[in-house]
């Protein structure tokens, strides 16, 4: 349902628009396997995997055409999403559930593509991080400081056989915001852990191929800037204003903009068509706010990263600030009506 | 034999309109302790009692009741009965009483139970509000236990687990391992699983229900 020019229908295909984002990820997943290690080839390609089985199952149980659906890589870039937001070299059935969540509940009991009022790499990752707590802590270290790093096949068998072959300790590691909150509880200072999470090696780079990607989405106009840097803004303003009142409780604004999932938020998961606002207006509000709940949420939560629930929330509120949001038209009144 | 109207009220009440999946009343607590079979089966089989004692005592006074009062008087009945029922459950299950907690005095709010004796037991005969009663009761409960069973083995791969609250410890070694070495899926447990396990079986009960329809209406012969 297309408004009027039409010129720029064919390239903006629902087609189109996927395989550029898949694009625009590439080099931050090849990044994310250089820092982390091989295991996201794995879990890209079980999330992959399940994805397209729930998806054609869901198709097949609402008797809708396979090819089209199936071949558009909307449910591809749900799938890519989702994984690149858990930690890798989880038991495979945890990928499963989350997909199953993702495609499934999410999107089809919604309606299907372009009916999902919440985002559905989001919806997967909510429901794994209430359902299993623990695994969701198992977040592999960086190649540099594990003190063993998995190779391909093992990241294989701890997918596929279990977790029995080398100790969890080996090659995970606390995530910088959980280590940051462990050590605040315990009377530390922040600027501590916040220093010392900068010296990993390669944590940066991952964030500016993230950024990178985005960018190339601005450039092809998949994506306007409206979100990303509203989004940006608020998690630097909340920060910021947090980091100014207690500085030896909250980390500075850097640390929340290289830390978790804020860059892959900002360009890729946020601005998810159908389940971000549609005006400019709305997507300066949506972001904005989604910025402020995720800064909130790292700082006096629980979860590991805020990002998801932050976004979850905003989308609850979108048709909202849609309503609220529509932009003027010409010759016509702010409430919409005709102007006299 | 039952009459047509028995019949009717019993249709109406375990499937028709079915409070859990047609009426949609009752949900709080319906949604809130639905986590396991036993706490279901009790809730529903006390939320039953009481509806049979309120539909009763309705039944029995609607002509001594004053049109222009009608709502607090019922209230008032509905509590004295959940008073009653509250007391019996202290004194007899108490293990029990304390896992539901507040849901045993939040029966007296529950819409299902005031809105049978409005729209039914204030106009009809004692017999058939009691029957209405009874079977809009099993209705819910019906849905309570289905719901707390999946919620339960999603949840925890077990089944009946707290029974030794209601029959003492004996009744311990009753619990069912559906899935053994499960590892536990806390989504069915908390109120997520409630709203997502209710969604699933009211979409069953509209799939039925159209199945038969589709049956029903397809041996028309074109002319």
């Amino acid at each position: 349902m297309a408004s009027s020019p039409h010129i720029a229908l064919q390239r903006n295909s629902v087609r189109g628009v996927m395989l550029k984002v898949l694009a625009a990820l590439v080099p931050g997943i090849v990044v994310y396997a250089w820092v982390f290690g091989p295991g996201i080839w794995v879990s890209l390609l079980v999330c992959t995997a399940f994805a397209y089985f729930f998806e054609t199952l869901a198709l097949a149980m609402r008797n809708q055409p396979l090819k089209p659906f199936l071949s558009d890589g909307s449910v591809l870039v749900t799938a890519w999403l989702l994984a690149l937001s858990l930690p890798t070299m989880l038991p495979w059935w945890i990928y499963a559930v989350g997909m199953l969540f993702a495609v499934l509940v999410a999107k089809h009991l919604y309606g299907g593509l372009g009916q999902n009022l919440f985002n559905p790499a989001m919806v997967g990752y909510a429901a794994l991080i209430v359902s299993f707590p623990m695994y969701m802590n198992l977040w592999p270290a960086p190649v540099s400081v594990a003190s063993h790093a998995p190779t391909l096949q093992e990241a294989i068998d701890l997918v596929f056989a279990g977790q029995g072959a080398i100790s969890p300790d080996a090659y995970t590691t606390a995530t910088p915001m959980d280590t940051l909150r462990a050590h605040v509880r315990a009377g530390g200072e922040a600027a501590e852990v916040v220093r010392a999470s900068f010296q990993v090696i390669g944590k940066e780079a991952l964030v500016v191929t993230y950024l990178l990607g985005g960018l190339l989405l601005l450039a092809t106009r998949v994506i306007t800037w409206h979100i990303p840097v509203a989004f940006l803004a608020g998690i630097v303003a909340t920060a910021g204003v947090l980091y100014l009142l207690d500085p030896a409780r909250h980390a500075d604004p850097l640390f929340h903009l290289v830390t978790g999932s804020t860059m892959l938020g900002a360009f890729f998961i946020l601005t998810d068509p159908v389940s971000a606002s549609g005006t400019p207006r709305g997507k300066l509000i949506y972001a904005g706010l989604a910025g402020f709940i995720t800064v909130l949420i790292r700082s006096y939560g629980n979860y590991p990263d805020g990002v998801a629930f932050s976004v979850l929330l905003m989308n609850m509120a979108v048709p909202f600030i849609d309503a609220y949001t529509q932009p003027r038209v010409f010759g016509q009144t702010r409430g919409g009506r005709r102007g006299s | 034999m039952i009459s047509r109207e028995a019949r009717d009220i019993i249709v109406n009440g375990l499937w028709k309109q079915n409070p859990g999946l047609v009426q949609l009343l009752g949900l709080c607590p319906l949604l809130a302790i639905s986590n396991s079979v036993v706490n279901s089966l009790s809730l529903g089989l006390a939320t039953t009692l009481v509806m049979t004692v309120a539909s009763v005592s309705v039944s029995l006074l609607r002509n001594f009741i004053p049109h222009e009062i009608r709502i607090p008087t019922f209230v008032l009945i509905i509590a004295a009965a959940v008073t009653v029922v509250d007391l019996l459950m202290n004194a007899y299950v108490h293990p029990l009483y304390l896992v539901l907690g507040v849901f045993i005095p939040l029966i007296t709010t529950n819409c299902i139970v005031l809105a049978r004796v409005e729209t039914f037991a204030s106009k009809r005969s004692t017999f058939s509000s009691v029957l209405d009663a009874v079977m809009m009761g099993l209705g819910l409960t019906l849905v309570l236990v289905v719901l707390g069973a999946l919620r339960e083995v999603g949840g925890k791969g077990t089944l009946f687990s707290g029974l030794d609250l209601a029959l003492g410890p004996a009744a311990r070694d009753w619990v069912v391992t559906v899935l053994p070495d499960y590892q536990g899926f806390l989504l069915a447990i908390l109120p997520p699983g409630a709203f997502i396990g209710l969604g699933l079986l009211i979409a069953l009960k509209n799939g039925i229900e159209a199945m038969r329809q589709a049956r029903r209406v397809q041996p028309v012969p074109a002319l």
